[in-house]
Parts: structure tokens; sequence; C-alpha cells
């Protein structure tokens, strides 16, 4: 059968082909497609029945003909070619290369869409990884196997916050960053794309990423398998080579969009924002896919970037994210204008691991507790922010005041820091200490009293 | 036989005559498992379990005769199932890591050896009826599991195996049914999911289900048979909530539906719970609970049947008198999987793309929570909690708008306090019990006569300090007078001292019913004291300044529910502070 060329076509539209009467051809398999001027495509068929095959096309359905389209059936599904050698290397979207070098050459060949892993078989994420940056290790902090998204907005410097995570991310006591990186872009700019590149050569790590690239003008339906092609070269590298492999993905909007793209053509049936009723399920195939197995040595810990769509968490995109991934960190238009970087939002943040990952024996004993003060103090300070817009900052009582200050003062000195600069998980707590000394210790009930007397430096004003 | 005529996603058209609706298939080389949602002629719809890639037209499908069951018996406590009741442990040792597709192992296990004690009262001539006790297996330190007649048979009992050790396969009783065969039972017997199992006649719900979360006994209270609902945003910490109610709740059996959600959270539960101590027996918790997990990456159809998985077991061990509780989360999940189906079928959608049977699925869902009179005169509960995860956290949406109205204790998560780290966030605004009156009897005759007074007193004050926390928003707290400020000082009391609890914190994880009121009554009499005063004159910025209030906000975390007599103590010195500051107050007005 994957000799044997079909000139069957009965309908062509919109990156799906139509082939009548072919029997036997298993779902999901893969398609070698030529056109009448002899150039070749790939695609995927989506549905299958005794009296037609529907094919999905990844470079398009542009100038192709019924009369003069010849189809073959590859009877296998979606697979990456996988060995040591992807290291280093640049791929396309669909897993060929894209550096000039030749293909990867390997009896080691993936189906891409994975196997669910058992839930038994899982390892829980707890150990306690430094990106160097206070919002996160301080308030949100990251997990060997997490997933935790970048929520962002068109704009914003998501892009230097990956880049800067991926530089800086270390487990504690490590001399040097040991992890392996696999980054994948959909739908970007070749702009941001050569951005990472730089990046990546910058710091010296370019000889440990696998990248997976498939640009803005490049073919939609393509996208969809951009992600999944890393996650198996990221599964190969954590489970069969023992790596400790960080994905870094971005963006998962335009994913979303090319996932509706499609869905739209297949005639599904539309749910929120015509997105299809399946892209919470589609969206936990590929975050899932993060995570540490028992008795195996390697990790996936995943950063997908995604821009919420006006700024809106509440769009489906970064809702149904949220409700898969162990966290989000969200990034805040309001401090990139006032010059703050990173711009991490704290209060809309939230590593849902990071309970596990912190405290006694993982980083500081006082962690869970100064995060949690942070918290509320910051919280209680915007309150206090707000009011004085209304009422005046010269109205406010004595004590608001220097919450007012200290909304200041962390949001600067805190949540600001330089995009080269690497604090510790220690610099970051003692800095948060320095700034809750701004506040008096009745304020601050979230830490004990042994904590108060070891580290706060309140002086009462005379 | 029949063969596959078509592949659509989940959905497969099979030339299948004769099949029923509901019936179990397997199609495919790779022997993949489903059932038959639809009838047209000879050829019928069917929604498989698994992933059906590489599946051809022209394969071989073929109808099981029965419709999707759960097998019931010893050796269910302390498992961890998937959506169609496999044994995810077991499955590991087959398959590896991932689930491969097409395993088949079975629910119990097989091997395994059970020491099985007949009644006493049964002998050859007893007239058996379904639901009766058979005898006892000890299946955990602290469960006995009791084997019941299948509800479907009845008849005259031929020979009951003498007490010793039987496999859940070996038969153990044999009995003459109406139609004069014979039918032999052993340890387990199967139940098909979407049946309600019977039962003689519903009671009322009398007791509380104590969680040890304030919030939620003191303010929500739900009844052992009762129905609940938690609504939340992503973050509003949902999942932590309802893992703090299978922890500590004094339900005896918990089950733990994880339906269309992480993995992460399910190994969290896996690794944590065989540590922890149940409070209200001192066994480890596992040796009570048992968890079905459809992680939100497994296959959609499968996530629909769990939800009734997890509820039929649920069933089987209320029938044998005891009270459970079943947490599904996500509910959301399960309707999705719904709505995955029917576009697939290309059912008209009515609201956000849901089929029109939304509502009335979820309604007969949660009608299966109840106390219950068993079949053998026993009682037994299933508490139904189901988280619904509303998109962009919007209330209004189908399923948590259906939900609400079905049930009856609703515990609003909100994305404002989760975000200022107030949890559990549960919003004491938007919230509900219908339960209440019930509640109140309970806490009346068991801890205090008070309780009633205290909590609408609790809440009163929260409502009033909304509306003060609005003017303050608007013009600042100089505008409100001693007393409002007063008042908002007291909600914050309650807010931290009370609703707010750790579930990290060893210590407050948990609190007793007798530690929730001791508390509840401690802040009041500190709003009480301090009004007294206020009302006197006494400026109620010194008022502020006693450290008393910083402390009053630690005590949950510092007493044990096992140290209230030392936190009584405590309290038993409150008036005396405000005594001091009131002659301070009285000496200074003279000079």
């Amino acid at each position: 059968m994957k000799n044997v060329e079909y000139r069957t076509a009965t309908s062509v539209q919109g990156g799906l082909i139509v082939m009548g009467g072919v029997p036997g051809v298993a779902a999901g398999t893969r398609v070698s497609l030529r056109d009448h001027a002899g150039r070749l495509r790939n695609g995927l068929v989506i549905r299958v029945s005794d009296e037609a095959v529907l094919v999905e096309v990844f470079e398009g359905t542009e100038a192709l003909d019924l009369e003069r389209t010849w189809v073959r059936f590859l009877d296998e599904p979606f697979r990456l070619p996988l060995s040591r050698d992807i290291m280093g290397r640049i791929f396309n979207g669909a897993g060929q290369p894209r550096d000039g070098r030749p293909p990867i050459i390997s009896a080691e060949r993936r189906n891409i869409n994975g196997e669910a892993l058992n839930p038994a078989a899982r390892a829980y994420p707890r150990e306690f990884i430094q990106t160097g940056l206070a919002a996160i290790d301080g308030m949100n902090s990251l997990t060997r196997g997490q997933k935790l998204p970048i929520f962002s907005g068109g704009g914003l410097p998501h892009n230097r916050v990956a880049a800067q995570i991926v530089r800086q991310a270390k487990l504690l006591g490590e001399e040097a960053s040991d992890f392996v990186v696999v980054f994948a872009a959909f739908g970007v700019s070749s702009t941001d794309a050569r951005f990472f590149q730089e990046s990546f050569e910058d710091s010296g790590v370019l000889n440990r990423v696998v990248m997976f690239l498939n640009l803005a003008d490049e073919p939609v339906i393509e996208r969809l398998l951009t992600p999944r092609a890393a996650l198996t070269a990221a599964e190969y590298l954590a489970y069969d080579l023992d790596y400790h492999v960080l994905v870094v993905m971005t963006d998962m909007t335009a994913y979303a969009e090319a996932l509706r793209e499609v869905a739209v053509l297949r005639g599904d049936v539309p749910a929120r924002k015509g997105y299809p009723g399946y892209l919470y399920s589609d969206l936990a195939e590929i975050y899932e896919r993060a995570g540490r197995i028992r008795d195996r040595r390697g990790s996936i810990t995943l950063i997908p970037v995604l821009s919420m769509p006006s700024d809106d968490i509440t769009h489906p995109i970064p809702d149904l994210t949220g409700y898969i991934t162990e966290g989000q960190i969200v990034l805040s238009r309001d401090l990139h204008n006032q010059g703050v970087y990173p711009p991490v939002a704290v209060l809309p943040s939230l590593s849902r691991l990071m309970k596990d990952g912190i405290g006694k024996n993982y980083t500081r004993e006082d962690h869970p507790h100064v995060a949690s003060q942070l918290f509320a103090s910051y919280a209680k300070a915007l309150e206090v922010r707000g009011l004085a817009a209304i009422i005046g900052a010269e109205e406010l009582s004595e004590a608001d005041r220097r919450f007012l200050e200290f909304a200041d003062a962390f949001e600067r000195r805190f949540i600001g820091q330089g995009e080269d600069e690497d604090r510790s998980v220690y610099e970051t707590l003692n800095l948060a200490w320095d700034l809750l000394s701004m506040l008096p210790p009745e304020a601050l009930i979230r830490v004990s009293e042994e904590e108060l007397a070891k580290y706060h430096k309140w002086q009462a004003v005379p | 036989m029949g063969r596959i005529v078509e592949i659509n996603g989940p959905i497969v058209r099979l030339e299948l005559p004769q099949t029923v609706i509901g019936e179990q298939v397997r199609v495919g080389a790779l022997g993949l498992t489903g059932e038959v949602i639809g009838r047209d002629g000879d050829t019928a719809l069917a929604q498989m379990y698994e992933n059906t890639e590489g599946l051809r037209p022209g394969e071989a499908a073929e109808g099981l005769g029965h419709a999707l069951s759960v097998e019931l018996g010893p050796g269910l406590l302390n498992a961890i199932f998937d959506g169609v009741q496999r044994p995810l442990s077991a499955v590991r040792a087959k398959s590896g890591d991932r689930i491969a597709r097409g395993v088949e192992v079975p629910a119990l296990p097989r091997e395994r050896r059970w020491a099985f004690r007949p009644q006493a009262r049964h002998e050859a001539g007893t007239r058996l009826e379904g639901g009766d006790v058979l005898g006892t297996v000890q299946e955990t330190a602290s469960i006995e599991h009791r084997i019941l007649v299948p509800p479907d048979v009845q008849g005259e009992l031929l020979e009951i195996a003498p007490a010793g050790e039987y496999t859940v396969d070996e038969t153990i009783a044999r009995v003459r049914v109406r139609d004069g065969s014979v039918r032999k039972l052993s340890l387990s017997h199967r139940w098909p999911v979407r049946t309600p199992r019977p039962f003689r006649r519903r009671d009322h719900a009398v007791k509380p289900l104590i969680t040890g979360q304030r919030i939620l006994d003191t303010f929500y209270p739900l009844l052992k048979g009762g129905k609940a609902a938690i609504p939340g945003p992503f973050g509003a910490g949902k999942t932590m909530l309802q893992q703090q109610i299978a922890r500590w709740c004094n339900a005896e059996i918990v089950i733990y539906v994880g339906c269309g959600e992480r993995g992460n959270e399910l190994t969290d539960v896996l690794e944590f719970m065989p540590e922890l101590k149940d409070p209200h027996t001192g066994r480890p918790l596992m040796e009570r609970t048992l968890l079905v997990a459809n992680t939100s990456n497994m296959p959609v159809v499968a996530r629909e049947a769990s939800i009734y998985v997890g509820i039929t077991i649920a069933e089987y061990f209320r029938d044998q008198g005891y009270d459970v509780v079943m947490v599904a989360d996500s509910t959301s999940r399960w309707a999705e999987a719904l709505r995955e189906v029917a576009g697939r079928l290309g059912q008209m959608p009515v609201e956000e793309g849901y089929p029109a049977y939304l509502g009335s699925r979820l309604a007969s869902f949660y009608e299966r929570a109840g106390r219950v009179e068993t079949l053998s005169g026993g009682h037994g509960s299933v508490t139904l909690i189901g988280a619904v995860s509303p998109p962009g956290g919007d209330f209004s949406e189908p399923v948590t708008s259906h939900t609400k109205e079905i049930i009856q204790t609703f515990w609003a998560l909100s994305k404002e306090l989760a975000d200022a780290r107030h949890y559990p966030a549960v919003d004491w605004l938007e919230s509900f019990s219908g339960y209440v009156p019930s509640a109140a009897k309970w806490w009346a005759e068991n801890v205090d006569p008070g309780w009633e007074a205290a909590r609408s007193e609790a809440l009163e004050l929260l409502t009033e300090s909304e509306e003060l926390q609005r003017i303050v928003n608007l013009v600042g707290v100089e505008a409100l007078s001693s007393e409002q400020r007063w008042t908002l000082e007291a909600a914050g009391l309650i807010k931290e001292g009370v609703l707010q609890q750790s579930a990290t914190d060893e210590v407050d994880s948990f609190a007793s019913p007798e530690k929730q009121y001791v508390l509840l009554d401690a802040m009041l009499q500190i709003r009480a004291q301090g009004m007294r005063l206020v009302k006197l004159g006494a400026p109620v910025r010194r008022l502020l300044q006693l450290p008393l209030l910083a402390q009053a906000r630690r005590w949950k975390s510092q007493y044990p529910s096992e140290e209230m007599a030392a936190l009584r103590a405590q309290i038993a010195e409150i008036p005396g502070i405000f005594e001091r500051v009131a002659l301070e107050y009285a000496e200074r007005t003279v000079e």
C-alpha cells in the first residue's frame, strides 16, 4: 500500500483533500502527496470511512487540483527520528532539518502523539529550580517537572523573561545550569526566533538546545505538529538519555488559533469564541507531557509562553491553559509601562507546586511564610494605593503610608531586577525581609514570632 | 461479528446488527474497547475509551453482550483505577510507564485470597434477598468489607462456604433463584455503571459531614448524604480544598475521582495519602480511600465514564452501610467530554456548544447522592461533592448554573480572595447552604447551643463590613465612626483568625468542631468587649494597638484541636484585657 499512488481526489478545499474509494486506510496515517508540478507535500488522515478518506495537507492546498494530484498512504503515524545528534540542531515543525545539515538517520522513530503517561507511574515534582528571578523564586517558585506558563500580551517582554530563565535556571547547589533545552516556536516572527537563537548563542548553550521552528509565514497545519514533535524530542532526551529537559514553547495562542482554523475547515461544532470543544483535551495532550516518572532520572519542565488576546485572562486560551498547568506567571502591562523588568504581576501569578518544593529541606525554613506574608502585605498595599489615588496620600493614616512606601519599594527592588542579575534564593529571601521590615511586626501575622525575632529588622520610629 | 465502517476521532461507525445501546464493543486488531451510543439500521455508532489512531475500516468489531460495568468486591480500597476501572498499578506492571492501548487487566486482584467469615445466621434453606450480607472480609484494618448478595438475586440459599480464604472468583454460596436455576455467588459481583443501585427508601440526612475546614463546617455545612458543588476559576484553590476534604472528612469511605484533571495532582494524592492518618480513627488514610483517575491527557470518552464508575462504587459501599464521600474533580471536564462527543455526532448545540441534555444528565447524576435505608435494612449515605471549573470564572455559564439549581451546598471560590492568598478562598457572600437548620441541631447537641447564633452574628458582621469596606475604598477609613472602625477590625479578626485556614500548616490544617466553635466564639467576644468600650467612648485607636488582636489571629495555628483547654484559658483572659483598657481610660478622664 505504501508504494501505491492514488489519484482519486473528489474534493479539495482549504487545507483538506478528500480521497474516494481507498480501502483499508488507517486513521491517523501519514500521507505523501505529489501535485501537478511534481512538488511533494505531507499530510495526515484525519477521518476515514469505506467511501472516503479525509486528508489534512500541512503545506496547504494552494494550487492543487483533483485530476493531477497523486497520493500515497504511508501506513504509519507521524514519527520523529531521534538520536543524540538532535542536540544543537534546528528543525521545522514537522521535524525536518532547517539548518542546512543532513537529516537525522536513526532506527529510533517515535510517534509524535506519544501515549498517555500512567498517573500511577508519575513522580511528584518537588525539586526547587532557582531561576534567579525574585518574583518567581520567592513567591511563585518553579519545580523540576512542573508546567508553568507565562501569560503575556503583545509588546510585553515575555521572550526576554523566558530567555533569562533558560540562561539562569539551576538546581540549588549546582554550579552551572544542568539543563538541556528544547525550544519550540510556532507562529512567531523571524525576529523573535532570531532573538532566542542569539540569546542561546551568547550564553553558550546553543549546543545543548534543540530547536523546532514554524514561523508566522509557514504552514498553519504544521503548527499543530510543532509542539508535539518538540515534546517527543524532550521525552527522548529525558527518559532515554537521562537529561533534565527544560522545554520552552512560544506562542501557544498561535497554536490554538491554528487548531481553530483547522477545526472550522473540518466542520467541527464550535464551543467558545469559535474554538472547538476539544481545545481543552488538545492542550492537555501537550501540557501533560511534562513531568517526572518514577525510577527515571530525567525530567521535563515545561514553560509555555502565550499572549493573552487583548490582555484578557478569561479568554479561552489562557483560561483553559490555567486549568491544566500548575500555575501561571502573569506579566503586567502597568508594571512594564512603569519600567519594571521583569514585569511580573505577582498577585494573579501562582505556582501550585511551590508548597512542596520550598521550605526547610529545600530552600530555607522561613520561605513559605515569607512568601505568604509578601502576598498578603502587597495585596493590602495595593488596596492602600487605590485609596490614595482617591483621597490623596496626605489623608492616609501613618500605618497606611508605610504600606504605600512598601508597595513602591517592593515593585522597584523585589520584582524589578536586571536582565543579567541572577539572584540566589537566599538573596531573594533576605531582600524580602529587608522590605518587610518597612512594616511594623504586628502587621505581619503570616510569619511566626520566631521568624520575626530572627529576621525582622523593624526599628520603631521614635 | 461486525466490521468497522468509519473512524472519526473517538467515534467509530460499525456494521454490527442487533447490538443494544450501551453494549460494550471490542474493535480492530488492537482490541480497543468502547460502547454503543446509537443505532441506525444495521450500523451502530460507538464511542471508544481509547485513542483510535491506526484503526482501519474493514477491521473486525464485536459486541461483548454487556453494558459498561464495574467489578465490586474486596480489593477496591487503596487502589487507583482509570476511567473504565482498570487498576493503574497493575496496568503499569503490564504495559510500562505509558498506558498501552487494548491492555486488559481485571479490576480486582485475581490471586489474592481474602479471609471470609460467613454470617452466622445463614444456613441451607435461608431465604436471601438482594443486598443481604452474606459475610464479611476485613479488607483493611479500618474497613470491614461486607459481601452482599447482588441486588438482582433472590432465592433460597443452598450452600454457603465455611470461614476460610477465598479469591474473588471462587464460589462462596449457591442460591436457587426464582426460575429454579442455581446462581453461584462469589466475593465479587458486577454492576452496570449507568444504572443506580437499588435501595429500600431514602432517609433524611441528619448529621453534618465534618471536614475540619472552618468556613465549610461552621458557615456552609454539608450533611452526610448531601450534594455540594465547589465552583471556582483556575487558581482559586479548588483542588486543594477538595484534597483537604478527602483527607480530613469524617466519612468512612472516600472516593476521589480525578476527571480530566492534572496528572501531578493525583500523584500528589498517591504519594501523600499513605503518610497521613485518619484523624477520626488514627489509621492510614489510604485504607479508606479509592481513586479513579482519568487525567486530562487520557481519552475523553473514558473521562465521561469515570464519574459513573466512581458513583457506582460509592453506592456499593453505601449498600454495605457506610457513609461514603465522593469527590468529583471536575464535573466541568465531564460535561466537556459530553459536549465533545455530542459535537462529533453532529447533535444540535444549545448553550456554549453543550448538548440540550446537559442539565438532565447532571441532575440525574447528582440524584445518586443521598442517605438511604439499604436493601438489608441498614443505613448508608453517599455525599457528592462536585468541583466545577467555570470558563473565565463566570458562574453564569451552563455547567455552573445547572449545578447550582441541583445542589444544596454551594462553596463558591473567589479569584480575588485567592489572589490575596486568603485560603480557602470560599466567598462568604456568594456561598450558601440549605442544610443549616439540620446542622444546627447537631451542633447544639454535640458542641455548643450557641452555634447557630454565633454563626449568624459572624455572617452579619461580615456582610456589614463589606458595606463599610466599600465606603473606606471611596473616602478612606477616617470617614467611619469609631463603632464602624471597630466593626471592620472585628470582621478582619473573623476573616484572618477563623476563615483563613492553612492546608500546609500541621496544626491549622484540621480543626475539630470544638476548636471551630471556640475560635469563632473568641473573636465574637473580642468584638463585643471592644464594642462595649467604644460605646463608652474609649478611642478606637487605643483598642487597635492591643497585642491581643495579632495574638488572636495566631491562635488557630498555635492550639491543636486536642489542646482546647489551653486555648480556653487564653480566651478567659479577654475580659481582663479590656477591663484594664477601660480602667486606664477611666483614670484619664478623671484627670
